[in-house]
């Protein structure tokens, strides 16, 4: 069940030991003196290439974990090393620009990275293709199917060719089908990528459809309660016996966590 | 938990071929090229299950995108066109009703037909076009300005809280201060010249472009700064391409009431700005009428005036608009 992957020192190069270092992270927000702590020492290695779901109930500080790792905001103590450079982020709304068409969208991206203007069109359309959209380069953000928008978002996120990929819940918006599609999807893009995820979620069906780890937060503050190696073979489908297994097994240890907080 | 993981928690070749290999499980295909049937060669099934997971993808796509039908212009200019024409017509009814029944004397009240001759008189000795031109001109280079210094002075109010709180009352306080308020005081201070109109028409309309720009900056989702950061958008590239972009529709609703202020600033200006050394303009020709208590040219003045604040707005700044609202999908596509 421990989860430390990164034990022996095996390679020379540093950036190849972990994607990402949550080193004993704490994050409290508030003036001093009426603090409140959302995480508390949280420490959290995410292998290269590695799929890692963080669960927990509201409360838990998932997201703020997950902008700590983004860079968007600084830890209270403790530290995060992310050795790939800056990470990619994807958030439950698409928050594609609505001003650019979907390939626009992934060419700002590859801009941004520093991609020659001359190289950008080719790798926007191939970006498109991973997701599976070709044909929508031009197609105006509004214009796209909520699923089509989120892949667009993945294809975004990917252009940064960042070593880590960050999800903030991003399928919690769609509908139950697409859901299922586009965890068919983000398994097959995972595979052919060897991108790191770290991926939030309330949704234990889902963390133990999509990781090969799943990290389980206690709420206020967070902290880490368990964590489970998840060996079912991928393909998974999310209807798998094991999958509700497992689930069940986790969503009891999540309930307990829950029931905490109603004892005074 | 199944225990067909051919991984080894401490494979020092970490974690690409760990991740892969469970989706290889139980076939020979290579998943990678498994999305392009009949690139690698031999069907497993895992090109199978992407195969139809590609159709599956490609049924939502086509269920959830809905293809928009044109409007045809027939029903355009019946539903854009007819209503106005149909106003405009009334009133023109009542007008003459009024004229006819004698609501206020005749040398009060012209007729519409009165109106019109003084219009193509001033059109026949050719002096109609040279006032026109000669505020329109004047209200172009003054909205020019405005919008020169009103477009930084609205990025600064909005993005530094400092600046923000000493002149952002005063700012938005300005709006609703009459510009021909200011009229007296330009006249003092650079006396009858085209500095005093082109001040009051700044005075009039850099607060309102400025506090444009600074509401459509806050009203960007905060979502959208956050997504430009995490693409590396950031300082002057993040202005330029997620800032800007963002609150373009709330500065392009600033631009139309700068427009307007403009405009109205300079007819105050130029009403009361009169000397002969200054060109003539309509509000100029307004002034002349009534000092020559020409009713029919009062009337075809204000009404000149009206139509080319209405044609800028509906000839250049809607057509903008709809464009920018329609590309982002934020106007409601009609029935």
């Amino acid at each position: 069940m421990s989860a430390t992957l990164t034990k022996q020192p095996l390679t020379t190069e540093r950036s190849s030991s972990y994607a990402a270092r949550i080193d004993h992270v704490s994050k409290s927000f508030g003036r001093p003196g009426a603090q409140q702590q959302v995480l508390d020492d949280i420490a959290l290695d995410v292998a290269p290439g590695e799929f890692v779901c963080l669960l927990g109930a509201s409360g838990c500080g998932k997201s703020t974990l997950l902008n700590l790792v983004a860079g968007l905001d600084k830890p209270t103590a403790g530290s995060i090393d992310v050795p790939g450079g800056r990470p990619a982020l994807m958030f439950q709304e698409h928050a594609l620009f609505p001003w650019l068409t979907a390939g626009k969208n992934i060419e700002l991206a590859l801009r941004m990275r520093g991609v020659p203007r001359g190289s950008r069109r080719t790798e926007a359309e191939r970006l498109l293709g991973l997701v599976r959209l070709n044909g929508s380069y031009g197609k105006r953000v509004h214009e796209l199917s909520g699923g089509m928008r989120q892949r667009v978002a993945l294809a975004r996120a990917l252009a940064q060719d960042s070593k880590l990929l960050l999800m903030d819940e991003p399928f919690a918006a769609l509908d139950a089908i697409t859901r299922d599609v586009l965890h068919d999807e983000l398994t097959r893009i995972w595979a052919e990528t060897h991108v790191s995820v770290l991926f939030v979620t309330h949704n234990v069906r889902e963390a133990v459809r999509l990781a090969q780890r799943v990290v389980l937060l206690s709420s206020r503050p967070g902290r880490i309660a368990r964590e489970w190696d998840v060996e079912i073979p991928q393909p998974r489908r999310i209807e798998d016996a094991a999958v509700a297994d497992l689930s069940v097994e986790i969503t009891e240890q999540l309930r307990g966590e829950i029931r905490r907080h109603g004892q005074h | 938990m199944a225990s067909t993981d051919t991984r080894s928690p401490g494979d020092p070749e970490p974690q690409h071929a760990a991740s892969a290999s469970p989706i290889d499980a139980g076939n020979t295909v290579n998943t990678v090229n498994a999305g392009r049937p009949g690139g690698a060669g031999g069907k497993g099934s895992a090109a199978g299950a992407s195969d139809q997971l590609a159709g599956l993808e490609a049924g939502l796509d086509a269920l959830e995108t809905h293809t928009k039908t044109r409007v045809p212009l027939g029903r355009v200019l019946l539903d854009q066109v007819l209503p106005p024409v149909v106003a405009v017509a009334l009133v023109l009814i009542a007008w003459q009703l009024a004229y006819h029944f004698e609501v206020k004397p005749h040398y009060q009240l012209p007729s519409p037909a009165e109106v019109a001759r003084a219009l193509q008189d001033k059109w026949l000795d050719g002096t109609l076009l040279g006032y026109v031109w000669e505020s329109l001109s004047r209200g172009a280079l003054g909205f020019a300005a405005s919008l020169i210094i009103g477009t930084p002075l609205g990025l600064v109010v909005a993005r530094v809280w400092f600046v923000r709180a000493a002149i952002g009352p005063i700012l938005s306080g300005l709006q609703s201060l009459p510009s021909v308020a200011w009229v007296p005081a330009a006249i003092i201070w650079f006396g009858l010249t085209n500095s005093t109109i082109y001040a009051v028409v700044l005075l009039g309309a850099v607060p309102s472009i400025a506090n444009g720009l600074v509401a459509g900056v806050d009203q960007i989702p905060p979502l959208f700064l956050r997504a430009g950061r995490t693409i590396g958008a950031t300082g002057f590239a993040g202005i330029r391409h997620v800032l800007l972009p963002a609150a373009l529709p709330g500065y392009i609703a600033g631009l139309k009431q700068g427009w307007a202020f403009s405009w109205r600033s300079l007819m105050a200006a130029e009403l009361i700005a009169t000397s002969p050394e200054l060109g003539t303009g309509l509000g100029q020709l307004l002034d002349q009428a009534r000092v020559d208590s020409d009713m029919s040219l009062v009337l075809a003045a204000i009404l000149l005036i009206l139509i080319v604040g209405i044609g800028i707005e509906l000839l250049i700044f809607a057509p903008i608009e709809r464009r920018v609202l329609r590309s982002r999908g934020l106007l409601a596509s009609n029935r």
